[in-house]
């Protein structure tokens, strides 16, 4: 690992001349016979792979208006071009996203366009060949579905739906990658993604609560399966043990601690991540939400909140109530699903919670938009209110706040490089590259503005961070959970 | 009537028939294709309103392609707007008797001419100038540039330079469309011109100018932000249902 080199911060990101093959040998580890199989996959390349692609490509095109009008739509404007955080990390002409789309789009005419059947040379249509595969598993596995470039493109065109796809397919003709499959099937096994059994996980959150009974004195609680408890908390199963999540996981607590409102989170649904979505398979999706839907039923809660996790935000604002919907046994009074964030901000506003912002002063924090949530979710009651909601929570509890490059965050903001499945060390080199422009962009500001820390809702965020953080010389520890900001500020003891 | 006559009748007709046939085609399977998750890019408008608003944007102003690339915007911009300008002039030839506001639209329409000429020199220019456009263009992405920069400049010299039979030309057209030939005037411009448009309204349905109608049908653009259930989301700013973003400061100064 120690070949693998950061290229140079400097204040701009520089759109960089083209490397072609340049990432043409990174790709992750393919999954086992065994991780396809628990998933229902064949487990090895299918004799017939061109001819079963292809099928599963048209069906896959019949069943997405949005796959249909993104192939067709690109007119090759370029707009998409520099906007992808890989391309800008590695140069490599493959990651920019129309020249990813490509990748498929080359040959869905090829096979289901009049003009690539009849003219392939003058429309750029290509075979289905073992090269072409390779490539997709290749470069589907440089995109990590942040949807940044879909941002750009005058017709909305969004390179993640075309990565899903492509995964799809290829997990359909038996070459499935490692870290998502076999994670999915450790979900369908276990519960959650680091294969936490109920026991161990008891007793991880028992362990916390004497930790924070030591640290403030407060019998905050962390229970689990606790039916008829007001909310059941949906949160990434690294918050139970990986840090810096761990610090927001205390933070919740808190909150819901002073607030006195009961909560669980559940054995059977230890998991917020749904990684079926960065592998395209709706059914899988729909299988992993469905526990959360039966642990809600079975614990008799009246709400569901969800804890920092990007994509799984996502995953319950857009797609549950389609996947596993309606949700009409909850508390009609409430949003459902419902945001830590939003929970928390709500409690601030209506004085709920007792702060000490000062708690934060040796602190100058910025702000990571974590892709899925600032592009494919909403918080609050208005448009944009992903962006203004954790910061109002950050603000209420820290007295310095500091925003990085308005072009790199909002709906603009830069992926932190481990999104969409590629967390995985196989990926190191690539997850160090895309790092470029965010880290770029947060080395600005903790050069000018003496910004001490980087907080972030979403958990691949925040192990991306911590790893990847070295490699550009600025210490790990800068990236924080936000609701550690807010555990760290909550006075316990006063309102109790 | 001559074979020229009776060839260019045909080319039109098939032409016309391939154009709104394939389109219709192409819109009845966008639309009857199923969207089954919702996948607005956000921030999304929250109303059917909203989402007309937004399309309005996109398709009037190219809103996304002026955030992405300022120079991608201006020559597309001044192609479409042009293109506009110059189909709408081109409805005196097809119109009899031709209203006052086609009459008065017409030298705007005449003299866009040369923008569309230049914004497709521009568009042409991007394309095999900057490496990333260069490396991501088909032969095709540069044929179709060169068949509209042929209409443009035949068109353009038709208007300014070499004046043709027009009278004669549109006698031609209005019998087209009467289903009644009259003789085509046989100059070498009006053959090209005409040739090459109905050449671009044949490849129209089979090519990336289904962006056209496409744009329409995008599902990051014109879905509306309603996928969860937002009980609570709106009501007083003092319950804890609601999120409270209307008591924010950081809302309230408009945030981002
Ligand atoms: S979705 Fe993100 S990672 Fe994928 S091509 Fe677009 S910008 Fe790149
Ligand atoms: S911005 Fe959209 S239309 Fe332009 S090249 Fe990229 S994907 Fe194609």
């Amino acid at each position: 690992m120690s070949d693998i080199v950061a290229p140079p911060l400097s204040d701009d990101v520089p759109t960089p001349d083209l490397k072609p093959d340049a990432m043409k040998e990174v790709r992750p580890f393919k999954a086992s016979p065994e991780h396809q199989a628990a998933l229902g996959f064949p487990g090895t390349l299918v004799d017939d792979w061109q001819k079963v692609a292809i099928r599963r490509l048209g069906e896959l095109v019949e069943g997405s208006r949005a796959l249909r009008v993104f192939l067709d739509s690109c007119v090759k404007c370029g707009a998409c071009t520099d906007k992808c955080h890989y391309f800008l990390g590695t140069g490599d002409p493959r990651n920019m996203p129309v020249a990813r789309q490509d990748l498929v789009r080359k040959v869905y005419r090829r096979y289901f366009t009049w003009a690539g059947r009849w003219f392939p040379w003058l429309v750029g249509a290509q075979d289905l060949t073992p090269e072409v595969l390779e490539s997709w598993y290749t470069y589907y596995h440089q995109c990590s579905q942040c949807r940044r470039c879909s941002v750009f493109c005058p017709f909305g065109i969004d390179t993640a739906e075309v990565s899903m796809a492509a995964r799809e397919i290829l997990d359909s003709v038996g070459v499935g990658q490692k870290y998502c499959n076999e994670i999915l099937g450790k979900v369908h096994k276990i519960g959650n993604n680091l294969g936490l059994p109920e026991p161990a996980l008891r007793n991880t959150l028992e362990g916390l609560e004497e930790d924070v009974k030591e640290q403030c004195g407060a019998d905050v609680r962390f229970p689990v399966d606790v039916v008829g408890a007001e909310v059941l908390l949906i949160t990434p199963s690294a918050d139970f043990f990986a840090e810096p999540h761990i610090d927001g996981l205390i933070g919740y607590a808190k909150v819901f601690h002073q607030a006195g409102i009961s909560w669980t989170v559940s054995s059977e649904a230890s998991e917020a991540a749904n990684f079926a979505m960065f592998i395209g398979s709706h059914e899988q999706m729909r299988k992993v939400a469905q526990r959360i839907r039966e642990a809600a039923i079975a614990l008799k809660v009246k709400r569901i909140v969800v804890g920092e996790c990007g994509h799984a935000w996502r995953v319950a604002y857009s797609f549950w109530s389609t996947l596993i919907g309606p949700l009409d046994f909850l508390d009609p009074r409430y949003p459902q699903p419902q945001h830590i964030c939003e929970v928390t901000e709500g409690l601030i506003a209506r004085g709920a919670l007792r702060l000490d912002p000062s708690a934060n002063d040796d602190k100058v924090v910025t702000f990571h938009d974590s892709c899925n949530v600032a592009r494919a979710t909403r918080m609050g009651d208005r448009p944009g209110g992903q962006f203004t909601v954790p910061r109002s929570v950050i603000r209420s509890v820290c007295a310095h706040f500091v925003d990085m490059d308005p072009n790199t965050i909002g709906d603009k903001t830069f992926c932190c490089g481990g999104g969409g499945g590629l967390l995985t060390d196989d990926l190191m080199d690539l997850r160090v590259k895309g790092a470029l422009p965010r880290l770029t962009a947060l080395n600005t500001v903790v050069q000018e503005r003496k910004v001490t820390h980087m907080a972030a809702i979403c958990a691949i965020c925040k192990t991306q961070f911590s790893k990847v953080l070295p490699y550009y010389g600025l210490p790990r520890e800068m990236v924080i959970s936000v609701h550690q900001l807010v555990g760290d500020a909550i006075v316990l003891g006063a309102k109790d | 009537m001559s074979a020229w006559t009776i060839g260019y009748a045909v080319l039109l007709y098939v032409a016309f028939v391939v154009l709104v046939g394939g389109v219709a085609y192409r819109v009845a399977v966008y639309r009857f294709t199923p969207a089954p998750l919702r996948i607005p890019t956000m921030p999304a408008p929250r109303t059917a309103l909203g989402v007309v608003a937004r399309m309005g944007r996109e398709v009037g102003l190219f809103s996304s392609l002026f955030r992405g690339d300022k120079w991608a915007w201006i020559w597309s911009a001044l192609f479409h707007a042009s293109l506009l300008l110059v189909l709408l002039q081109h409805l005196r030839y097809v119109l009899a008797p031709v209203p006052l506001w086609v009459r008065l639209e017409s030298p705007f329409g005449s003299y866009a001419a040369f923008v569309l000429v230049i914004s497709l020199v521009g568009l042409l220019g991007r394309r095999l100038l900057i490496a990333r456009v260069r490396f991501v263009s088909a032969p095709s992405d540069y044929l179709m540039l060169l068949l509209l920069l042929v209409i443009g400049v035949t068109g353009t010299l038709m208007r300014f330079a070499d004046r043709v039979n027009i009278v004669g030309f549109k006698a031609f057209i209005l019998g087209v469309m009467a289903l009644h030939l009259q003789s085509l005037p046989l100059e070498p411009l009006i053959l090209v011109h005409v040739a090459s448009v109905a050449g671009l309204m044949l490849i129209f349905p089979f090519s990336k100018l289904l962006h056209a109608p496409g744009v329409f049908f995008s599902p990051t653009r014109n879905q509306v932000d309603r996928s969860r259930r937002e009980g609570g989301m709106r009501v007083s700013a003092g319950n804890e249902a609601g999120t409270g973003t209307t008591a924010s400061p950081v809302v309230r100064e408009g945030g981002l």
